[in-house]
């Protein structure tokens, strides 16, 4: 679905991202959060609801949520408030989710996102809240009857909402991803998006390009892919803009992305949506957060993505693009600097061979940085044997394909495939002599001015030499020998 | 007549092995049975269980390992979870619920020693004055069956008064421990809220709740209230904060000690003959060196419409869990899960809950919350202000429990504002979160009646040592109905 005028206007996006935190038990429970336990096997009595139980609030949450607070530069509530949101569902056992409404723990923040044409856009983060998450309803294999598995219910969530500062599809994945970056540096959420740890509300609307006044926004739920929010925006762009170009009007409306169709459609109106009711909860004090502790968290922040892409552009020569992209996850920028502190004066080797063949070779089986295949010491031997003249670039690739497919060190390949470069100047000598010797025609058609014969000599050679003659070397006998 | 004696002497004849718990338990069973046509005070009784903690009691006794409470029989109210008792709370929604664990208060008195005898009657998920709400029907007034006990503690309240057991746990959100007290001529203490734990009490208004005691006098209530109080890290609401012992306390002398008595409870609304069994039990109080002069705390009459925003707006919350889906009432072959909730809460809940639920969704509604609950909460504000600037001047706080002795059973279910006005001198101290108790003080018309001692935050010592000190001098709590003597 595309329209013919989307040029005429402008694209108001914001993100409500829910990241679950990485904390062992739940929110308010004593139970496990690890996910793929038989249904119910990790729901407590209270994350049961059972009458009489009470909720007791798990500090690590409380140290999480600080800590995605301090990473994106926003004021730490002294003071929050956890609230009753009241509405009905079977997988909300007590009836009520506890959140935080008007006073969340974060407020305020920011993250910087790069756009297309390479230039930083600020996306304001109007609060980061604290809140449980519900249960699942499961519909297959049970008939005519809907299940509840209540094992997610309490598992602790941060909420993160940003201001309405994307205008694109693009802009708002680059800056899911930019979250999702974060808050896997910071260790407070393990990223999975297929198991549901990072998902995100999409608020879209659209207006004519030059007015200040928001569109009216349809919502879209729980998207869990980068590559399915991107879709959907776009679909959903594109029904608001045909929608009010043909005449009719855009209903505020909570919305839900059909990935198999492609397209998103009406969950419910605002008229339909529920009174939420929200009311301070009398279960839970007020959470209190002092200096002392926010300095203890700031204390034990990680370096973050942006301080860490800046510092490998001027530590080691990088690109900025480069810079980027190796610091796109903590385990890959702690694989790159680990191959580079054994190859200390190459680092922008190490970085192409860290985003070139190495992930490649990763991407096609769907491996992650770091895999059993290829630990960073492996490469980084490969890489040593390149920097002293071992092996050229050239047999490295060849090198690097026997150490993914048979696990041997390089220098075991090296040794047992004798790939050793030649850098014995007489053995050079021998070859080139012995090729001159074999292709006199050709040796006299380049003596008689054919320069571009120069590349065929240099072929033969490596050729005879098993491609092991340095190649720095030969340049400059074959310019000695071959005029002769 | 072993039921004659105090929950001290009880406790005491235990430890000198005058008699055994198994006896004990024995003889309490045999009068809860008597009365039960009469009195309903009862919903569930454990004979079973009783009489095998009992005989545990006396080998711990024996052996020497008795906790304060050991042997002694006490009895729940039935929204205390006992593990693997049912507890209704009173409800049909909660009929058929066993709960698998103990509340704190019910394991802490278990670890004392004491020997539950049952599950108390109550009106329906502690919301009622009178014990008619309850699903298992009236609980009937000791003093004459045909009037009510109060509420909503009023099966607890019954079976003290009836001595069907020594003590009692019951709760108190808007005067369910002490109004009933009052009219059933008993000993009732609400500590501080925070003072005893709520985990495991089915919770009504969460932050009124406030478990505490039904005793024949203070000095039991001391006891009791010294095993039940503490820090529970299961209640976030809890306090951390030593516990006195309540019971060294009592003896202290009452000279220089400052009361107040409340004005506004003075009101229109205050039978006569009530106000003169306050006065005279003032005036005890003020022949062993208190000074009393009134006090005045302006906002105070508001506790009732504030209550009755803040109290409901809580429990319809607290009451959505009960939705056919876990546990409780389910209704039969739901068509859908609007029907299952629907007729599942439909047919769980009695009248006055729904009222309650239908009122609390109201007040905390999109366009209403401003103007209701948000400013029932500043008015609470205020309320609690009245009593600190009060306490500022005096110790303790006095006035009477209720306004009127016990009613006829019946006699206001029609009207649920007069039902509701029964709460109108309690309700304050809930609101402001602080300890109050009840004790008799005398007769109207042939009906108990009580004088209302408030405190600040965890001065229970202070108004238990007041209410001992009165009833050293008189014997209104030694006093029990004839039909149950």
């Amino acid at each position: 679905m595309t329209s013919a005028n989307q040029g005429k206007w402008e694209t108001v996006i914001g993100l409500e991202i829910h990241a679950q935190l990485a904390t062992r038990s739940k929110i308010f429970s004593g139970a496990a959060t690890a996910y793929g336990a038989p249904p119910n096997a990790q729901a407590s009595l209270i994350d049961l609801g059972f009458p009489g139980v009470l909720p007791v609030l798990n500090g690590d949450a409380v140290r999480m949520a600080v800590r995605f607070g301090l990473a994106i530069g926003a004021r730490i509530a002294r003071q929050s408030v956890f609230a009753r949101k009241n509405y009905f569902y079977p997988d909300l056992p007590k009836g009520y989710q506890i959140s935080q409404y008007e006073l969340p723990i974060v407020a305020q923040g920011a993250l910087d996102i790069v756009l297309d044409d390479g230039s930083r856009k600020r996306v304001g983060i109007t609060r980061a809240h604290l809140e449980e998450d519900a249960g699942k309803s499961l519909h297959e294999g049970l008939g005519a009857f809907t299940g509840v598995d209540l094992n997610r219910a309490g598992t602790p969530l941060i909420e993160i909402v940003s201001e309405p500062d994307m205008r694109s599809a693009k802009e708002a994945v680059a800056y899911m991803k930019k979250v999702h970056t974060l808050v896997r540096y910071l260790e407070i959420c393990d990223g999975n998006m297929q198991e549901g740890s990072f998902r995100c509300d999409a608020n879209v609307s659209v207006r004519p390009l030059g007015t200040d006044k928001l569109g009216t926004r349809a919502e879209i739920k729980n998207i869990n892919s980068f590559r399915y929010v991107e879709k959907a925006i776009q679909y959903e762009v594109a029904r608001q803009i045909d929608l009010i170009e043909s005449g009719g009007k855009v209903v505020q409306e909570t919305r839900l992305y059909d990935p198999d169709k492609g397209e998103t459609r009406s969950m419910r109106t605002k008229e339909e949506a529920n009174d939420y009711r929200y009311f301070p909860d009398p279960d839970l004090l007020p959470l209190a957060v002092d200096e002392k502790f926010i300095e203890e968290v700031r204390k034990g922040l990680p370096e973050l993505p942006d301080e860490k892409a800046s510092r490998f552009a001027s530590q080691y020569g990088l690109s900025e693009y480069d810079a980027g992209v190796l610091t796109s996850s903590r385990e890959l920028a702690d694989y790159y600097e680990e191959v580079v502190r054994a190859v200390p004066r190459e680092p922008k080797l190490a970085a192409n061979w860290v985003m070139g063949d190495l992930a490649a070779a990763l991407n096609k089986e769907n491996l992650d940085i770091g895999a059993r295949k290829m630990p960073a010491g492996r490469l980084a031997g490969l890489l040593t044997r390149i920097a002293d003249q071992t092996i050229s670039g050239k047999i490295a690739k060849e090198v690097f394909e026997a150490m993914w497919s048979g696990g041997a060190s390089a220098d075991a390949i090296i040794e047992s495939r004798g790939l050793k470069q030649i850098t014995d100047t007489g053995a050079i000598e021998r070859a080139i002599a012995d090729v001159m010797a074999k292709n006199p025609g050709q040796l006299a058609e380049y003596r008689a001015g054919k320069d571009k014969l120069f590349g065929f000599f240099v072929g033969q050679v490596m050729k005879a030499t098993q491609g092991k003659a340095n190649p720095a070397q030969l340049n400059e006998l074959l310019k000695k020998k071959l005029p002769g | 007549m072993i039921h004659r004696n105090s929950l001290i002497q009880l406790a005491a004849g235990l430890r000198a092995k005058k008699f055994s718990s198994v006896e004990l338990v024995r003889a309490y069973l045999q009068r809860i049975e008597a009365s039960q046509p009469a009195l309903n005070a009862f919903i569930s009784v454990t004979a079973e269980q009783a009489l095998t903690a009992a005989a545990a009691a006396d080998r711990d006794i024996a052996s020497g390992r008795a906790g304060a409470l050991a042997g002694v029989p006490i009895a729940h109210k039935d929204l205390f979870c006992t593990a693997g008792v049912r507890t209704t709370c009173g409800s049909r929604m909660l009929d058929n619920f066993v709960s698998p664990y103990d509340a704190t208060v019910v394991a802490k008195l278990k670890a004392a020693g004491a020997v539950t005898l049952g599950k108390l009657n109550m009106d329906e998920f502690a919301m009622g004055s009178s014990n008619e709400t309850s699903y298992f029907g009236p609980v009937r007034n000791p003093w004459n069956t045909d009037f009510v006990p109060g509420g909503s503690s009023g099966g607890s309240a019954a079976a003290v008064a009836a001595r069907l057991a020594p003590a009692a746990t019951a709760t108190d959100t808007g005067g369910s421990i002490r109004q009933p007290a009052a009219l059933c001529g008993i000993t009732g203490v609400k500590p501080t809220y925070g003072r005893v734990s709520r985990y495991g009490m089915v919770a009504f208004a969460s932050s009124l709740d406030q478990a505490g005691v039904l005793a024949t006098s203070a000095q039991d209530a001391a006891l009791m209230l010294r095993e039940m109080a503490g820090f529970d890290p299961n209640d976030s609401t809890s306090v951390d904060a030593p516990v006195p012992d309540y019971v060294a306390a009592l003896d202290a002398p009452l000279a220089g000690v400052k009361i107040g008595l409340i004005k506004e409870f003075l009101d229109e609304g205050l039978d006569r003959e009530n106000e003169r069994r306050i006065r005279e039990a003032l005036a005890v109080l003020e022949r062993q060196g208190a000074s009393l002069r009134e006090v005045s705390l302006p906002n105070l009459p508001l506790s009732v419409p504030v209550y009755y925003v803040v109290a409901p707006a809580e429990c319809s919350s607290n009451l959505a869990r009960y939705d056919g889906v876990r546990f409780g009432h389910r209704c039969k072959d739901p068509r859908d899960l609007q029907d299952l909730y629907r007729r599942s809460r439909g047919e769980g809940f009695g009248a006055e809950v729904k009222r309650r639920i239908m009122t609390g969704t109201y007040v905390l509604s999109a366009g209403y919350y401003d103007a209701y609950y948000l400013k029932a909460q500043r008015v609470r504000q205020l309320i609690t202000a009245d009593f600190k600037r009060a306490f500022g001047e005096v110790d303790v706080l006095v006035g009477p429990t209720s306004p009127t002795a016990a009613f006829r059973i019946g006699a206001k279910t029609a009207d649920p504002i007069t039902m509701y006005l029964n709460d109108i001198y309690t309700i304050g101290a809930n609101l402001a979160g602080l300890p109050a108790l009840s004790v008799p003080c005398g007769f109207v018309a042939g009906l108990p009646v009580g004088l209302q001692i408030v405190g600040p935050h965890f001065a229970e010592a202070r108004i238990l040592n007041v209410a001992h000190r009165f009833q050293l001098d008189t014997d209104w709590h030694l006093k029990s109905p004839e039909r149950f003597a």
